[in-house]
């Protein structure tokens, strides 16, 4: 009977160590800039360590088995690390698929006699470690994700403020292309601005909308339609000519909305429909 | 078997909707709304649903047959208080309440009747809004 | 359509709704679940709107039928999914059925386009004669 492949493995704990260090050193992309050889000897001694302490020759066929978990953490870590130090995906991939040549090359002498049995293994042990690569490269995706996510949320909250520009009049200057969640967030961000105020008038200026396509046309005119279900008026402002084109063109029926080319004779609009008279302070007597 | 109250104010009905409407309720509230105004000669009715939470097609098929049959009896229809998801809902279901005027709240919302009404030659209990 | 298997169930709750005061217990347990969730009162008015008329459209079409309430979760996100089941006569056309202003009811034939409209995910299947099962499915952090 033949010994496991795992049981072979951790009784060469060591060599398998060194292999690996010898296999890294020797590689053209080593980054001593980044890491010192003695660093690198722990964290792969310490990532050995966590291998022999989880994986079984059952676990190695199946990489997302739960007792595998303290494995994928510490490499996770690892790739965490590595990418705040500077390392580039591809130098972690390599990092953990050097391990294979040291794992194999153990191999290679342990199962002189067998060759049938020691394909099968070989490539069992490969999958395994390809499948540990791939990891690193999902937590240089994620950490990248996560980042991208940050990012879009703090956009989407600078980029869609509500202004009191009157007594019952809201402005809201949106800047940058529409999709749609950023346009139900200014829709949401809009009508409870109007509760909050009381305003009975908003204004949406697009002056800093680089495209309106149909989908964005949809969303201003739903947008129109629930300030006006929540008892408000809604004005479109800051049209500019080519927009007005291409809304033509694409046959976009804007008729039920009050449109302005620019946010001042909106708010002239807006004057005019509250009643209000604006005139220079000579001008007037009271 | 509850119902929902109606109140009246000068020539103007109003109505404060607290709970989500179950049918039955729903279509009590319209025909005791239509009834009374004929009874009381009503100028206006205004609905106040800032508690309501949930406007389906039904319910919106109710405000818009109140608002329906009250101008047919020469009444106008205001709906106040609409919370803004309920109105971005609505909006997404497709849902526009035909022939309802809206206002932000109550307040609002009688000032708005008064100028929808505010042009007849009817005696009324209000003063007549001034145009200025 | 997300793919079911990669959705796990944590728990789940099946109602029946038999009359119209059923429709509004089922929204408002609905709603109780999904502000547990930290949904947003935007998602929880679609969703409990969106509930409101596929209930009210089971009542009227299929003769009522039971809704069962899951509260789900993929990764790091939570969700609720609905499965409203009646053993009605069916649907024999559904392009038809999920074309906006269609109608057969007393409705307004928004209930169906209306509720994929609100939903994240939408899924219906309809026999003749057997019955209807719409699937709605909305996550709390979306």
């Amino acid at each position: 009977m033949s010994k496991s492949i795992i049981g072979t493995l951790s009784q060469k704990k060591n060599q398998i160590l060194t292999l690996w260090m010898r296999n890294q050193l020797s590689d053209g992309g080593l980054r001593d800039d980044l890491m010192n050889n003695e660093d690198l000897r722990q964290q792969s001694a310490e990532l050995l360590d966590c291998l022999f302490d989880t994986v079984t020759d059952d676990t190695l066929t199946a990489p997302d088995a739960p007792s595998l978990a303290p494995l994928i953490d510490q490499l996770t870590h690892v790739s965490m690390s590595r990418a705040r130090q500077g390392f580039t995906p591809r130098e972690t991939g390599t990092y953990i698929f050097s391990l294979k040549d040291a794992l194999l090359e153990i191999f290679r002498h342990e199962r002189k006699e067998d060759s049938e049995q020691l394909l099968g293994e070989i490539l069992l042990i490969s999958k395994f470690i390809d499948s540990l690569g791939i990891v690193t490269f999902e937590t240089f995706i994620q950490g990248r994700e996560e980042v991208i996510m940050r990012q879009t949320d703090e956009m989407t909250e600078i980029s869609t403020p509500v202004v009191q520009i009157w007594d019952g009049i809201l402005a809201m200057p949106l800047i940058g292309t529409l999709d749609s969640s950023r346009a139900l967030v200014v829709m949401e961000n809009l009508l409870q601005e109007i509760v909050r105020t009381g305003s009975g008038i908003a204004i949406l200026d697009i002056s800093g909308v680089p495209t309106v396509d149909s989908m964005v046309a949809q969303h201003l005119i739903k947008t129109v339609n629930a300030t006006r279900l929540m008892g408000a008026e809604c004005i479109i402002s800051g049209i500019r000519p080519e927009i007005a084109q291409t809304i033509v063109h694409l046959g976009i029926d804007l008729s039920q909305v009050v449109t302005k080319s620019t946010l001042a004779s909106a708010l002239k609009h807006a004057f005019a429909s509250m009643r209000i008279e604006v005139s220079k302070a000579n001008s007037r007597s009271f | 078997m509850d119902r929902i109250p109606i109140l009246k104010m000068g020539q103007y009905l109003l109505v404060t909707i607290q709970v989500d409407l179950y049918d039955r309720l729903a279509l009590d509230l319209e025909s005791d709304l239509i009834s009374h105004i004929t009874q009381t000669n009503a100028r206006g009715v205004l609905i106040d649903i800032s508690a309501v939470s949930i406007v389906d097609s039904f319910m919106g098929r109710i405000l818009s047959n109140i608002a329906g049959m009250a101008r047919i009896l020469d009444a106008a229809t205001v709906v106040v208080g609409m919370q803004p998801a309920v109105a971005i809902t609505l909006v997404e279901l497709g849902l526009s309440l035909t022939g309802v005027h809206t206002a932000l709240n109550v307040e609002r919302g009688i000032e708005l009747l008064r100028t929808k009404t505010g042009g007849t030659i009817e005696p009324s209990d209000y003063d007549e809004p001034s145009d200025d | 359509m997300t793919n079911p298997a990669m959705i796990d169930v944590e728990a789940s709750e099946t109602l029946a709704v038999r009359q119209e005061s059923d429709v509004i217990q089922l929204t408002s347990y609905i709603r109780q679940q999904v502000v547990l969730m930290g949904m947003s009162t935007l998602n929880q008015t679609k969703l409990s709107t969106a509930s409101s008329e596929l209930a009210r459209n089971m009542l009227i079409h299929g003769g009522g039928g039971t809704v069962q309430v899951e509260q789900i979760s993929m990764k790091s996100k939570k969700g609720i999914r609905l499965i409203f089941t009646d053993n009605g006569p069916g649907i024999a056309d559904i392009e038809q059925a999920m074309q906006s202003g269609y109608s057969t009811g007393s409705g307004m034939g928004l209930g169906l386009p209306g509720a994929r409209q609100l939903a994240d995910e939408f899924q219906l299947t309809s026999a003749v004669e057997e019955g209807t099962t719409v699937t709605i499915l909305k996550w709390a952090n979306d």
